[in-house]
């Protein structure tokens, strides 16, 4: 052993076990950027006159041209190169935003394609790839986009057009078409909260002034997140088209479309089954709930597309989903109510009885609901015998006394609305009795298959 | 039971064990709709059984019709169903019946759940070779034709799948109309179904007439190929590998390459990724000639592409692309345009493509040849030997053997040294055990003496490792080393060290002493274990931690077999029964487990 090079390897060495999010957050934010990358040439942009220092009968001819030269893409990731022509960009991409946001009749009809062109060159591209293998967006910092200081400028440039009251849909349908659109829905891809910031303001505008390209937008919202539910599990714009969905939805007319509700059914309700569900859950119900309002005859579909996708493993999610629910409850009407109530609270009593307490204690906080306690008590003739026997079994088995406590509560909420079947279902509590029955039944099973089995192989003659 | 139709209820057709047996029969059925998923599943999962028992006719005319009614449910239910219905023609009375299973897989092939619809064409698929040929035509090629103009995308998907099965089979005229229905499908409005489509392209064209391959699919292949989604183009690159195998060197020329010239340039990095990773079967299928003049400058474009990604997915098909170009001119190719592109990467500044290139390099030196590999790989490895990436080293380490027949691992064995010394070190454990486990290797290739001056301590160092996983690799490692370099060379620089550490303050130590003797003892021989072994580990059973006891008793039911009769009766036997006394409850027991074992009680 004298020979060993060194002392075994010291305590203060130690391994990697700590937490991801610990782990990452010491490192610096990543940039990352798939923009064209120029082969090393330097770019020279002739600088022109600032718009307001020319006749303005000068100005919508120089307006052109500064966005002609604002197609110029530079390479962000070298951080280097071309530091003056950036900085001259960016100062020309402020002034066109001032000038188109002030000046009365820029927007000439020659000058939509070119914003087009401009506004296309800078923000469509492939996105990069995920920095981290597994990009886990609860934990990892996202990737910062590299050419931000031009891309927010065009942006806000393209914002300040869509808005611009001068701004004819009529003409700029040429321009921004569905091809136009399908880019755009692609970039809600980028891992750059900031930008998928824009782009939310953007598609809105875009839904908002083009009549012709709703239906399209709302169809390729579809194909995405279909996608995002049933190939890859990973988009990152989700959040942000479920928050402008909310609002298209407010605006449908009634009766409801046969496309938009199975839009409810096809696509918002499988959206609840993906792994990331926390990220853009609070935007998910709200536009279920948006849709209940709207029309209420919807509730039943809903409530059975959350029973058949309800997690079996997952507590935190399954703590969302009963948060929804409430949400849901709190505007069903009561017909509604009626004819769900079985399956809905054969559910509720499986979560109140689940030993992880939070899924119990958030299903337990509806008997606080004021509303939900008043369609209780309705129908308490057939939902006290759905709960009884969970609330009876937690009363004496659960392992958190605050669950116990709460449970007493529901159970004498129960009594005190319908004593007689109260007190007839504590005489005949017992639930060993229906599993024993089963156990016979498949051990006969089993016994037959047995004797088939035999027979088949000749040992028993038929 | 409320609605389940007849099966269970209605009485007996069955033969002379009527109700007896049908009873359990109408049970499973009735749990088939129980509102437990469990059960439900364990029933579908005995739907054979079920079957089984009602006979052939019944089934077709009762239990699948019920099937078929009541597909609503959990997908993990509707996913046994879609798989046991693969295996039902049997069941349902032989190939002539197999149509009696369509109409349950069409409703679950139109499932959302991508697992359970793929899993009903697979049965499908399963099932169309059972049809007869008049079946096929009447049953099953309908079947396709109602899901590929289905409403929903789901059903189009799954057609997809199942154009290539039933075309071979098929009459000229319902060729026809299965090839209208593909191309449709080519161009359906929704990605997901152009995806579907795409990436069943190429099995489609291997059953096609070689005409239709030049004037249906590959037009098809151009357009997917340029479809607006990146998702789309790359899966035409994957349908490519098919294609161009079918084609003849003109008509690929002329059909082919421009598309996949393109792709290998596509803006999108997915798609210039999917190249770089078929970049092989790429190779292969497009012949020798292509290869020279487009896929290799293309590679070198991959080589040093701007995404990591894609450069590190072209950097992992280095060795295979270099084997598989033709022998003649073989060499001065890699010089020439290879070489140069890999000496660039290696110094790039993703650890990725770093670790993928060195994973594969070193198998270039049993192409280049001695020479070649000392003037040219040589610096190579020795750079990557030293890189701040440890995957990068131990990728270089792992692969030392495809040198080693080449140059022999001397040229190596300087630089190889610190970087071994460092990953014996690494911070991460890991790390730690990827080196270890190369130990046995890299000794049987440096000789003994080598290994002795420079790599002894460390395997020693391993033993006290404070990570029980490395403690546990190193006894392993000995073990082998032994068996490499012989009992004598283990009682002249094993044992003793290990022996020593018995006498360790840390009990964790000790304990090492004990697994090592363990491992080593069957390598070593009787004689070493009884003379230099057993007095140590019989001294140790009265240790003060009654881990280091039980192990004792552990070590001893081990050894036992190697030791003679006298020893064990002498030496052994008084020391477990005085442990068998122990104090402690696991001492007792390993001390009883060990005397039962060795008959010694």
């Amino acid at each position: 052993m004298s020979s060993a090079p060194s002392t075994p390897p010291s305590v203060d060495k130690v391994d990697g076990f700590s937490r991801k999010s610990v782990r990452k957050a010491r490192q610096k934010r990543s940039q990352s950027s798939s923009q064209f990358r120029s082969q090393g040439k330097p770019i020279e942009l002739t600088p022109l006159p600032l718009l307001k220092d020319v006749p303005s009968s000068e100005q919508p001819e120089l307006f052109l041209k500064k966005l002609q030269q604002c197609c110029v893409i530079f390479d962000f990731m070298d951080t280097l190169s071309d530091l003056k022509m950036k900085e001259y960009k960016r100062s020309t991409l402020n002034e066109l935003v001032d000038y188109i946001t002030i000046s009365r009749g820029c927007l000439t009809e020659q000058t939509y394609p070119e914003v087009v062109r401009m506004v296309s060159c800078n923000i469509f591209r492939t996105l990069p790839p995920s920095d981290s293998n597994e990009f886990d967006p609860e934990e990892d910092e996202p990737t910062l986009e590299a050419s931000w200081p031009h891309l927010q400028l065009v942006y806000e440039f393209f914002i300040r057009f869509l808005e611009s009251q001068e701004f004819q849909p009529s003409i700029a349908k040429k321009y921004i078409d569905q091809k136009f659109v399908l880019q755009l829905l692609e970039l809600f891809d980028s891992e750059d909260p900031r930008e998928r910031d824009y782009l939310k303001t953007v598609l809105h505008r875009i839904y908002g002034k083009f009549l012709g390209l709703r239906a399209f937008i709302r169809k390729q919202i579809n194909n995405i997140f279909l996608r995002f539910v049933y190939e890859t599990e990973h988009f990152n714009g989700v959040a942000e088209l479920l928050e402008i969905l909310g609002s298209i939805i407010n605006g449908f007319a009634l009766p409801l479309k046969a496309e938009h509700k199975q839009f409810l059914v096809k696509v918002l309700i499988p959206l609840h089954t993906v792994r990331s569900l926390s990220l853009f859950h609070a935007q998910l119900a709200y536009c279920i709930v948006q849709f209940l309002e709207k029309d209420p005859s919807l509730t039943e579909p809903v409530i059975r597309g959350l029973m058949k996708f309800w997690p079996k493993t997952c507590s935190q999610k399954e703590v969302m989903f009963l948060g929804e629910l409430e949400e849901i409850l709190d505007v069903i009407e009561p017909s509604q109510f009626v004819k769900i109530q079985e399956p809905l609270f054969k559910q509720i009593a499986k979560c109140v009885s689940s030993p992880h307490f939070q899924v119990a204690e958030r299903a337990l906080y509806y008997w606080n609901n004021e509303y939900i306690m008043s369609l209780i008590e309705e129908n308490s003739n057939v939902i006290l015998p759905i709960m009884f026997s969970s609330l009876y079994r937690i009363s004496k088995e659960h392992w958190n006394p605050a669950i116990v406590a709460l449970v007493y509560n529901v159970l004498k909420a129960f009594m005190e609305m319908n004593s007689t079947m109260f007190d007839e279902l504590t005489a005949t509590y017992n639930e060993k009795k229906k599993e024993k029955e089963r156990e016979e039944l498949w051990k006969k099973l089993e016994d037959l298959e047995l004797k088939r089995g035999l027979r088949r192989d000749g040992i028993i003659p038929t | 039971m409320a609605g389940a139709a007849g099966p269970g209820t209605g009485p007996g057709a069955a033969g002379g064990d009527g109700d007896d047996s049908l009873y359990p029969i109408a049970v499973l059925i009735d749990e088939l709709r129980n509102e437990d998923v469990q059960l439900r599943l364990n029933s579908i999962k005995k739907l054979s059984t079920i079957a089984l028992a009602l006979g052939v006719e019944r089934t077709r005319t009762e239990l699948l019709p019920f099937l078929t009614d009541t597909i609503y449910d959990e997908d993990e239910v509707l996913l046994a169903l879609a798989e046991q219905l693969g295996n039902f023609t049997g069941l349902v009375g032989g190939p002539d019946f197999a149509h009696c299973l369509l109409p349950p897989l069409e409703s679950l092939a139109t499932v959302e759940e991508t697992v359970v619809r793929d899993k009903a064409v697979e049965s499908l698929r399963q099932i169309s070779q059972e049809h007869t040929s008049v079946a096929l035509e009447a049953h099953f090629v309908p079947l396709v034709k109602r899901l590929a103009s289905g409403d929903w995308f789901t059903s189009r998907t799954s057609a997809c799948g199942l154009f290539s099965v039933c075309y071979p089979r098929a009459s000229s005229a319902v060729k026809a109309e299965i090839r209208q229905h593909f191309r449709s499908l080519c161009s359906d409005d929704t990605p997901m179904v152009r995806r579907a489509a795409a990436s069943k392209l190429g099995e489609f064209a291997k059953v096609l007439e070689l005409d239709s391959v030049k004037s249906e699919i590959v037009p098809l292949f151009t357009n997917l190929a340029s479809d607006e989604q990146d998702s789309v183009r790359l899966l035409a690159v994957e349908a490519c590998v098919s294609i161009a195998q079918l084609l003849s060197q003109d008509d690929l020329e002329a059909l082919v390459m421009p598309t996949l010239r393109q792709a290998a340039e596509d803006k999108s990095w997915r798609v210039r990724y999917m190249v770089a990773d078929k970049f092989s079967e790429l190779q292969k299928a497009v012949g020798p000639k292509i290869t020279l003049n487009d896929l290799i400058p293309a590679f070198q474009n991959l080589l040093k592409d701007c995404e990591a990604e894609v450069r590190a997915a072209a950097a992992h098909k280095v060795k295979e692309l270099c084997e598989n170009l033709p022998t003649e001119g073989r060499e001065t190719i890699i010089m020439n345009q290879i070489l140069p592109f890999i000496k660039e990467l290696v110094s790039d500044t993703n650890q990725h493509v770093k670790s993928a290139l060195a994973s594969v390099i070193m198998g270039l030196s049993t192409i280049l040849g001695k020479e070649n590999t000392i003037e040219h790989l040589l610096p190579l490895f020795l750079a990557q030997l030293k890189d701040e990436c440890p995957e990068v080293r131990l990728n270089i380490i792992s692969n030392l053997d495809c040198v080693n027949e080449v140059i022999g691992i001397r040229q190596l064995s300087q630089s190889l040294l610190p970087a071994i010394v460092e990953l014996a070190e690494d911070a991460k454990w890991r790390v730690r055990l990827a080196i270890i486990e190369y130990m046995p290797l890299l000794a049987g290739q440096l000789g003994v003496e080598f290994f002795d001056e420079k790599l002894n301590s460390l395997c020693m160092a391993w033993l006290v490792d404070h990570v029980y996983a490395i403690r546990e690799a190193a006894t392993n490692n000995l073990m082998k080393l032994v068996q490499k370099f012989g009992t004598e060379w283990a009682q002249n620089t094993i044992v003793p060290k290990v022996l020593v550490m018995a006498n360790d303050p840390n009990y964790l130590h000790r304990m090492t002493t004990l697994f090592c003797i363990n491992a080593l003892s069957e390598a070593c021989g009787q004689e070493i274990t009884t003379k230099q072994m057993l007095p140590i580990v019989l001294k140790m059973a009265g240790d003060q931690v009654a881990n280091v006891r039980f192990n004792v008793a552990k070590s001893l039911q081990k050894i036992g077999p190697i030791l003679d009769t006298d020893a064990l009766q002498e030496e052994v036997k008084p020391v477990l029964q005085k442990l068998g006394q122990d104090e402690d409850m696991d001492v007792k027991y390993f001390a009883q487990e060990a005397i039962s074992v060795l008959a010694l009680a």
